[in-house]
């Protein structure tokens, strides 16, 4: 069983939930861009949520199924197609053995993610199955996928079966099936083109001139194409500090927004370093880190405040709504 | 700030927000011994006394990051989750002693074979301050540095305690690839790259070790609170020691 790469896409890897309680020895979390849709993509398949799936990026991948298997594609709209075929997004597929998955013109948002029932049989990292690629640690070999890779799959977990069964029962065995459904689709993250993400105030916020804490909050700023998944550097107005600072290298994380001496601001992402030096004018909310891991290159981006209560109001919103979608999934299982 | 701070007290600690799912604990804001020895006496009571919602810390010069789960945190509780964590950490404050009796003495030694093809940069080190390069290593191996914290990459310590003599800036044009173990001196630090990576020190050796080994329990070698000492080897020693390290 198991999964062949004939393509590999621009950026594709292998990401679990992410490699948590090694930050104080240096070393990043890596993991999904968008943990949501890479949750959801595993609870589709009766897999465990922060199980391994496939990240892939703006320009997918193209994979050829050495065996049948149940699949879930969720994330961005990268226009998946099985065998020349669009294929919905969201919801589990029964892909049989020779399909081929393919990925065309991406639509909105810039991540997909594909996840398998039962995951893949690869050595476990530090407690981790993500890709760490600076270091060459996890995921397959380390590396981004290439083409030639197989990656080997144990099969179908026991909830995935269900699913599995439920999708071929009347089918005509030769080809692919989709579920009919998809759960409550109104919790997913609304992505947006030129999204609005909202921040709270970052611990240096008070250093920037009060021209320059205006402009962050109502110039729009844009991707550029020096971004990779460590970071996103936005190009705006310069956010300058009123006077020079020597900072003491400190902690970020996922949505720090940091401002390096010239002035244009770093967006943090999955694979961002553990300690930075840089005046940390805002934090992205995580209710919003879909909503900035999608975001395309060369797109505009603004921020809005929000307070703290707030951020963790809608954190905790987030985790209810993953647990609605999971409770939904399982009544089809049950079915 | 902490730093009014008596020796055996514990300094009145600053907290703030790291985004909706962390907490920064500020004890200080000089980089020094005894802020570092609150952080790390610090830590040494959170390895004890975990919290449900407790997702990993990170200690950094005058600070410690605690990063929750504010989802967990918020079903145990009334109170929002950053206030219910907040006042569980000063609760814990109240409770640690900033002398903890953990022995200062092991000094783990890291050995460098220095100069040569390991240590390219060291004649222009030695010659920029009018040393031989002998003296440069005597100058490099006679302190004790203390690792006040692990970033920048994994397993890479910031350390504390490099004579100024030796204090060389970077190179204006940084290295594409710098082999793993290098040795280096960056302005008035000194460290080692624990990963091949692009980098701009000046590189005077090179360490058998594996200061990154993912493979290993505790796959960086340091932790914030050793104490070092490097260790001048030949050439035939390092290639002796890295067979071993390696072959592990």
């Amino acid at each position: 069983m198991g999964l062949k790469i004939i393509n590999s896409g621009l950026l594709t890897t292998i990401q679990d939930i992410g490699r948590y309680g090694y930050q104080k020895e240096g070393i990043i979390v890596s993991g999904p861009m968008d943990a949501f849709a890479l949750r959801v993509a595993n609870l589709l398949v009766g897999n465990e949520e922060s199980a391994a799936a496939i990240e892939t990026t703006f320009l997918g991948p193209k994979i050829l199924f050495e065996a049948d298997h149940l699949i879930a594609i969720t994330g961005g709209d990268l226009s998946p197609t099985i065998n020349g075929e669009a294929v919905k997004m969201w919801r589990p597929i029964f892909v049989p053995q020779g399909s081929l998955l393919q990925f065309g013109a991406p639509g909105l948002g810039s991540r997909a993610y594909v996840a398998v029932s039962g995951s893949f049989s690869l050595p476990k990292v530090l407690g981790s199955y993500a890709t760490y690629l600076r270091a060459e640690v996890g995921g397959f070999k380390g590396r981004a996928l290439q083409a030639g890779d197989l990656l080997p799959c144990p099969g179908p977990t026991p909830a995935g079966e269900h699913l599995w069964r439920s999708l071929t029962k009347n089918k005509p065995l030769s080809g692919w099936a989709q579920a009919s459904w998809t759960p409550i689709p109104q919790l997913f993250p609304n992505l947006e083109a030129n999204p609005t993400l909202r921040v709270i105030k970052g611990p240096e916020y008070d250093l920037f001139t009060p021209a320059s804490q205006q402009a962050f909050w109502e110039q729009e700023f844009i991707v550029t194409t020096d971004s990779d998944r460590m970071g996103y550097r936005l190009q705006g107005v310069p956010l300058l500090l009123s006077e020079p600072k020597e900072m003491i290298s400190s902690a970020v994380t996922f949505g720090t927004l940091q401002v390096p001496p010239e002035g244009h601001p770093i967006a943090l992402l999955a694979d961002h370093q553990t300690t930075g030096g840089y005046p940390r004018i805002g934090q992205v909310i995580t209710a919003d880190f879909s909503n900035l891991a999608q975001v395309p290159l060369g797109k505009k981006i603004w921020f809005r405040e929000v307070s703290l209560e707030d951020a963790q109001y809608l954190y905790i919103k987030q985790e209810q709504n993953i647990q609605q979608i999971k409770q939904a999934i399982s009544y089809k299982i049950r079915l | 700030m902490g730093n009014s701070a008596e020796p055996g007290e514990m300094p009145g600690v600053n907290f703030y927000p790291l985004g909706d799912a962390a907490i920064v604990l500020e004890f200080g804001d000089h980089i020094n011994r005894l802020t570092h020895g609150h952080i790390q006496a610090f830590t040494n009571y959170l390895d004890q006394h975990s919290f449900p919602g407790l997702v990993e810390y990170v200690p950094a010069f005058t600070t410690l990051t605690v990063y929750y789960d504010p989802w967990v945190v918020s079903r145990q509780g009334l109170l929002n989750p950053y206030t219910t964590v907040a006042a569980l950490l000063e609760e814990m404050l109240l409770h640690v002693k900033t002398h903890p009796d953990k022995p200062t003495a092991k000094v783990i030694e890291i050995p460098v074979c220095y100069g040569g093809k390991y240590g390219p940069d060291l004649e222009y080190v030695a010659s920029l301050h009018g040393l031989k390069p002998k003296e440069v290593i005597k100058l490099h191996t006679q302190t004790t540095y203390l690792v006040y914290m692990i970033g920048f990459a994994p397993g890479f310590p910031y350390l504390g305690g490099m004579v100024p003599e030796i204090a060389t800036p970077r190179k204006e044009k940084p290295r594409a690839r710098v082999p793993a173990g290098s040795v280096g001196i960056a302005g008035k630090q000194t460290g080692v790259y624990p990963i091949q990576s692009p980098g701009g020190w000046q590189l005077i050796g090179r360490t058998p070790l594996l200061l990154f080994n993912p493979h290993r329990e505790r796959p960086s070698l340091l932790e914030a609170g050793d104490s070092i000492r490097f260790v001048s080897i030949s050439e035939k020693q390092f290639e002796k020691k890295k067979e071993a390290a390696h072959g592990a």
